[in-house]
């Protein structure tokens, strides 16, 4: 199956979940789509085999050919191409890759060509296999590079597969989470929390994803993460306490599970509960 | 340090040199932004602030906004087929480079308002129809004006919400003539981020001493460079491991970029998180809150220097 690890809040602990399911489901594809900032590598260290770059295409216009006419600019709507009298001008970031352009220019002046955003890496460790993405520092569109890091996703019966998503609910998350089983919903008992959890079940309700929640450093804040959790009749799945030794273990790069082995155990039947929902 | 950093110039007035900008940021999410700038805007007087975290806004929580002001924000636009003049070719599916068009339908969630499909019809079936893609709002908070804006769930385009949020605060200031805008950053480095710190004055990070804050904060650094934004640090809860916050400080006078700040790990920081205050008046004397008005005062002295 393919389970995917979102948030609306950054910083609830999405990736830690990632990982040490991970490592306690063994023969997993893990896919670290949060490719502003991937973090899955630093905790798991895998051995990188593979790097691929990500090219977007985008327009080259052939200056001899082109009349200035200004359809190519006129149709854009990411403002990525300028026309003057005797002038072309063309922003590569702005670029969403449409292929518009070549279409609208009645002279056929406006060719392809490709441009690299970005790298996917590929690594494994013990029965781990891992891909991440890394978008190059300055480019803002994180969601090709998201693409590229789930075309290398092998068929599930090659080992369950984890999406580790970027926080937020705008369109890098919903390209990170699009076409999974289920989605993992984790958040933290704090009005923070709670606040963006509320908005990331909305964007869920819309993308039809079943979903459940895990609620991370439980033991802090309050108790409305729970309250509407049962109002809404959404499952919370598991529960990871506040301790300050879990907290150190992450700060050094460690995932918890390797030295609070009891804790595979906990993940293993989080992966349980989800399918058998799932077969209801 | 002082003196040496290119845009230091000695203009101690008190008063700044113009409107000026300070983004708050920190590439990894949960290091503290909103906590530290919901503390700045009640250290700060005379500033406007913005919550450009469009996806997932948390300032207002902890500074309890009265709307005044309410607009709609029409992100891109949503192709739609008729299906009275729809011949069923495919060609719109074939060049959409989204995914967006399958079985003759446009799947809103996916469709980015390119255009292509409308221009490579050739039974004039496909129109751009304009769509809400959010709301950008201004508000009064007994702290001063706030400029935030929440994106519809799932909506696209959220750089371009951020700069209307910053639009909006910009005017604002200039109406109440405010000379200080703080902007609450959302997490990452891609399209709301980089819409949050272009031509700011100063990007504060909010980093943490773990290996995915240092090599997050690494990324937002280069980030701020390549936009020509004078970056400073602050360390979040750094007694949460001394060595990587030594780490941090290292790296940090190695690249001569200064750290302001050194914020203790305290349980009380949930508890003004959960009474939605922010921390400095929720504990006034508590080290959390005596750190972070240090660093905000080390902050306005930087700033005045910038011309």
């Amino acid at each position: 199956m393919i389970l995917s690890i979102a948030s609306g809040k950054g910083g609830t602990g999405k990736t830690t979940v990632a990982v040490n399911m991970a490592i306690s489901l063994e023969n997993i594809q893990l896919l670290d789509c949060d490719v502003e900032e991937p973090n899955a590598h630093l905790l798991l260290h895998p051995k990188v085999t593979e790097t691929k770059p990500v090219y977007v295409q985008i327009p080259v216009v052939e200056e001899k050919k082109c009349d200035y006419c200004g359809e190519c600019a006129k149709f854009c709507k990411f403002n990525a191409i300028f026309v003057t009298n005797q002038r072309i001008m063309f922003f590569p970031e702005l670029c969403s890759s449409c292929g518009g352009c070549a279409i609208v220019c009645s002279r056929n002046a406006i060719n392809k060509k490709k441009r690299k955003i970005g790298t996917t890496k590929r690594g494994s460790v013990k029965r781990v296999k891992l891909v991440y993405g890394e978008l190059n520092v300055g480019e803002p569109m994180a969601t090709p590079v998201i693409k590229a890091v789930k075309k290398q996703m092998q068929p599930p019966k090659e080992g369950d597969i984890i999406i580790d998503s970027p926080p937020g609910t705008s369109c890098p998350v919903i390209e990170a989470v699009h076409g999974s089983d289920y989605t993992i919903l984790v958040t933290e008992p704090t009005p923070f929390g709670l606040y963006d959890l509320k908005i990331a079940v909305e964007v869920l309700s819309k993308l039809k994803i079943p979903f459940g929640v895990v609620v991370n450093r439980a033991g802090i804040g309050d108790k409305k993460v729970h309250t509407f959790c049962r109002e809404k009749a959404i499952s919370i799945l598991l529960e990871i306490p506040y301790e300050r030794n879990i907290a150190e273990l992450y700060s050094v790069g460690k995932p918890f599970v390797l030295e609070m082995p009891e804790w595979k155990e906990k993940f293993r039947g989080l992966l349980d509960k989800i399918k058998e929902s799932l077969q209801v | 340090m002082e003196g040496e950093v290119p845009w230091a110039s000695r203009q101690d007035k008190g008063e700044l040199a113009g409107l000026k900008e300070i983004t708050i940021l920190s590439g990894k999410g949960g290091t503290g932004k909103t906590t530290i700038t919901a503390s700045f805007a009640a250290l700060a007087r005379n500033s406007v602030t913005v919550d450009c975290d469009v996806d997932a806004p948390d300032l207002h929580i902890l500074l309890h906004p009265t709307i005044i002001k309410t607009q709609e924000f029409e992100g891109p636009k949503l192709a739609e087929i008729d299906p009275e003049k729809c011949v069923e070719c495919s060609l719109c599916q074939e060049a959409c480079r989204f995914g967006a068009i399958a079985d003759f339908q446009i799947d809103p969630i996916l469709c980015e308002g390119c255009g292509t499909c409308v221009v490579i019809c050739p039974e004039d079936a496909v129109t751009l129809k304009e769509r809400v893609s959010g709301e950008a709002f201004i508000s009064k908070t007994k702290y001063g004006l706030l400029s935030h804006a929440l994106l519809s769930p799932g909506g696209a385009n959220s750089g371009k919400l951020v700069t209307l949020a910053r639009q909006n605060a910009k005017e604002a200031a200039e109406k109440g003539q405010c000379d200080l805008i703080l902007i609450d950053g959302p997490p990452g480095i891609g399209c709301p981020v980089i819409a949050s710190v272009t031509g700011v004055d100063m990007g504060v990070i909010v980093t943490e001493p773990t290996v995915s804050g240092i090599h997050d904060m690494k990324r937002v650094l280069q980030l701020l460079a390549h936009f020509n934004v004078q970056p400073l640090v602050c360390i979040n809860k750094y007694d949460l491991n001394q060595r990587n916050t030594k780490k941090i400080e290292q790296f940090c006078s190695r690249q001569k970029i200064g750290v302001i700040g050194r914020v203790p790990f305290d349980s009380m920081v949930t508890k003004a998180m959960v009474s939605e205050t922010p921390v400095v008046e929720y504990s006034s004397e508590s080290g959390v809150s005596l750190e972070i008005s240090e660093m905000w005062k080390d902050i306005l002295s930087r700033i005045r220097r910038i011309q």
